[in-house]
């Protein structure tokens, strides 16, 4: 059974008070998540990933289609309350200290009142707000609300957490610290659905992941088997600050320090470019594989939807 | 009650407490000494009058104000400042958020209510050096008072769950000054024939009856409020207030949190 099973979600949004017209903010979306997974959504501001998770959480309506978590309905709260979720950019009730906000949303979630208050310690503890604990969020920084706020996430140890931007407006510690955070909670069988725009941290954490722009699905899977498919690049080194000129017609990725240089060239380019500097009497150092990254595969895939919404507005 | 509802009422006493609603006590302290003080100086024999009618319409106005005030944002400042999306993504319903900011407000209300009238009594006792019999029945005007507020309070609270705060304040206000005047307005429609008579009339029953609502002047004079008057308008207050309240549910169920 998927953890999170989304059928065919579709957002269409009125707009305008006079001239109503309307935003298509998701198109069909078809996605499932398993039981243990870390789930990376990603894709660029706008691209849909937030309308999403507001769906999820029964904070926005979806034009056609449905979802299910954990097999229950999106408006069942049995299923609410095994989930935890944390907003883009929280904001929460700022005259409340971090103990009493994390009691009340305990005390929302149903935990048990006789274990709330050793449970709201651990977890302050767990984000690092344990000195703050009894300071009002109106005193919080960014960063500390995001803790608050991951704090509330997984307070009531939920099955599926459901984070949205969690690294935002953390410092590199602070990330590093969700990061950790978010793998200890794999490692007790959380499933986590994380949407997020820095590439890096999916690679790192994600199990699968899936891209979106523009509200459109555009891949999900692996990332070792969505970056597969993506053409490699090469690093070819060489002695002295002359660029030959085929590699030059190749490539603009070119940097000369220290009387080496340095070019980053398609795979399928190696040979001519090998060849050019052979014949013009370069002495070669090095030819390396760069490691296609998720970033490629992302740019690639914006940029193949931004070729066809060209084509499509041009037709 | 269920324990949600409970929950969400007492943050959001919590929530006026701390954003010092209760200081217009202080206000209201001043207001009272000043008057008992005075109307103590310059006796003739109305001071029981003076004092009641003074505070018991500084208790309406100040409470009024508060109502409109915070019930105008109610739902509507939790949505701009997005803390309901994690009140929501728990096991809350909807319809239970609406409960709990209700009785949330109304018991602010009623605590503030319940200060207000003991500077009403300690100023009565100031002028007059003793209670009579008929000083009981400014409970009842207090309790009418307090019934204006649920009416209030359940007015602002829906307007919030689809306006602007503006507007809610003012429909709410709007809805107050035209509701004192709803015997009026009955009157007039019993005058009236045709269309005229079933729109007035119409009108006069959809607005919120405050007239019933307000016997300030009545106890102040030392008469009695009718039992049948108290029971009338507590089944009144409570049908109305959960229409309207339904109402706000109804909207706020539909309503898409961007």
């Amino acid at each position: 059974m998927p953890a999170i099973e989304i059928l065919g979600l579709e957002k269409i949004y009125n707009v305008g008070f006079w001239r109503k017209r309307t935003r298509r903010a998701l198109h069909p979306l078809h996605l499932s998540v398993e039981e243990g997974e870390i789930f990376g959504f990603l894709g660029p501001n706008g691209a849909g990933k937030t309308t999403t998770l507001k769906i999820l959480m029964g904070l926005v309506f979806p034009t056609s289609g449905t979802a299910r978590i954990l097999d229950l309905g999106l408006d069942d709260p049995r299923m609410k309350a095994q989930i935890g979720f944390l907003p883009e950019q929280p904001y929460f009730y700022d005259y409340l200290t971090a103990r009493e906000l994390l009691k009340y949303y305990g005390q929302l979630s149903g935990v048990d009142a006789k274990y709330l208050s050793r449970r709201v310690d651990d977890v302050l503890d767990q984000v690092g707000l344990a000195n703050s604990a009894n300071v009002q969020l109106r005193k919080f920084s960014k960063g500390m609300l995001q803790r608050a706020g991951i704090a509330q996430a997984i307070l009531h140890d939920p099955k599926v957490v459901f984070l949205d931007e969690p690294m935002s407006g953390l410092d590199p510690m602070g990330r590093r610290e969700v990061r950790n955070l978010i793998e200890k909670l794999k490692a007790a069988g959380k499933t986590v659905f994380f949407s997020t725009h820095i590439l890096s941290d999916a690679e790192a954490l994600c199990d699968r992941v899936a891209i979106l722009h523009m509200g459109e699905l555009r891949g999900v899977g692996a990332v070792a088997e969505l970056t597969a498919g993506v053409h490699g690049k090469v690093e070819i080194v060489w002695h002295g600050t002359n660029v030959p000129s085929v590699v030059r017609s190749i490539t603009a990725e070119i940097h000369s320090a220290a009387g080496i240089t340095r070019a980053v060239l398609p795979e399928e380019s190696q040979d001519a470019v090998l060849e050019g500097l052979r014949r013009e009497g370069f002495h070669l150092i090095s030819l390396t594989p760069v490691r296609t990254s998720l970033e490629d595969y992302f740019v690639a895939q914006l940029g193949s939807a931004t070729k066809e919404e060209a084509v499509s507005i041009r037709g | 009650m269920n324990s949600r509802i409970l929950h969400i009422a007492t943050n959001t006493f919590r929530e006026a407490v701390r954003d010092r609603v209760l200081y217009n006590l202080i206000a209201f302290a001043l207001l009272m000494s000043i008057a008992a003080v005075l109307v103590g100086q310059i006796s003739i024999h109305i001071e029981r009058l003076v004092v009641i009618n003074l505070g018991l319409t500084a208790v309406s106005l100040f409470g009024l104000v508060i109502a409109i005030l915070i019930g105008i944002g109610l739902v509507s400042k939790e949505m701009d400042k997005r803390t309901l999306y994690t009140v929501l993504s728990r096991p809350v319903r909807r319809w239970e958020f609406i409960a709990g900011k209700f009785f949330g407000l109304t018991g602010t209300l009623i605590v503030n209510t319940f200060f207000m009238a003991i500077g009403v009594f300690a100023a009565l006792a100031y002028v007059s050096h003793h209670f009579v019999r008929s000083d009981a029945w400014v409970l009842a005007a207090l309790y009418f008072i307090v019934l204006q507020f649920v009416l209030i309070t359940a007015l602002a609270l829906f307007f919030s769950s689809f306006s602007t705060p503006i507007f809610s304040a003012v429909f709410a206000f709007w809805l107050f000054v035209i509701g004192n005047f709803a015997g009026d307005l009955r009157n007039f429609a019993a005058m009236t024939h045709g269309v005229t008579r079933a729109l007035a009339t119409a009108a006069a029953y959809i607005v919120p009856n405050f007239s019933d609502l307000n016997v300030i002047s009545q106890v102040a004079h030392g008469e009695a409020v009718p039992i049948r008057l108290i029971i009338l308008n507590t089944a009144y207050v409570t049908v109305y207030a959960l229409a309207v309240l339904s109402g706000a549910v109804v909207i706020f169920e539909r309503r898409n949190l961007k």
